[in-house]
């Protein structure tokens, strides 16, 4: 858990990735830091219209990754973090898996809050992932949405 | 030669995940210079390619980089289409 970025098949493990981000790398405790703020993102039941069974991630290799980093970079040049952690599933995902992890320290609240929510509105429109999603009407793949963009261009204005 | 990549739908729709191109000897590549230019050359190659590929929606990225279809293209250049993401 060393990496701050992660694209992986395999689930994640909260509790471990909170005790990780209140440990420093060198064993001891990250007390530095009074705010931890988590997200997890999951598969929803229902999505644009339909009854969702599961979903396919896919994505770009390479590119997820370098977009990723460029995300959490822009945030840490922003706000005064401590540590932060991404985690984003890609493959074959079941109704209520854990999809995406973003884990952000701070020495106060308001940085780790707002770091949080801009890593997730950037991530959704700029981290090269798709969604297919099997529905109650068939296989579909997932459309864009203009509350997502709208969510990344409030960053621009404050 | 240059790499181009196809994701998600759009790979789906051309069947096409990845294509070589060699911009100097590849007969109808060679006034390719841009991006732009590449996208409108790919979309000759059927009405499929041409539907597919005029959706403006579109993004591109050149060496996994989001940019717009000015950008030159350069030997050893990964190029890429993709429809707007839809992750988190």
């Amino acid at each position: 858990m060393d990496e701050m970025i992660s694209v992986q098949t395999q689930d994640f493990d909260m509790a471990a990735e909170y005790q990780a981000l209140l440990t420093n790398s060198d064993g001891t405790s990250n007390s530095n830091d009074g705010a931890v703020v988590t997200f997890v993102g999951l598969v929803r039941d229902y999505n644009q219209g339909n009854y969702v069974e599961g979903l396919t991630l896919e994505h770009y290799p390479g590119m997820t990754e370098k977009a990723l980093e460029g995300i959490v970079l822009q945030a840490k040049q922003r706000w005064p973090l401590g540590k932060v952690r991404v985690i984003h599933r890609i493959g074959k995902l079941a109704l209520s898996d854990q999809i995406v992890f973003v884990g952000v320290t701070s020495k106060h609240r308001e940085a780790a809050f707002e770091a949080t929510q801009f890593i997730m509105d950037y991530l959704k429109n700029d981290a090269p992932f798709w969604k297919k999603e099997v529905t109650n009407i068939g296989e579909r793949w997932v459309e864009a949405e203009d509350k997502d963009v709208k969510a990344q261009q409030r960053w621009d204005k404050l | 030669m240059i790499k181009v990549l196809f994701f998600a739908q759009l790979r789906e729709s051309l069947n096409c995940d990845e294509l070589t191109i060699n911009l100097s000897s590849d007969q109808a590549f060679q006034s390719v210079k841009t991006l732009e230019q590449l996208r409108e050359q790919l979309a000759k190659t059927d009405e499929n390619w041409q539907s597919s590929l005029a959706n403006g929606k579109l993004l591109m990225a050149v060496n996994q980089t989001i940019v717009d279809g000015s950008q030159v293209l350069k030997d050893g250049d990964e190029v890429a289409f993709f429809p707007p993401v839809t992750g988190g």
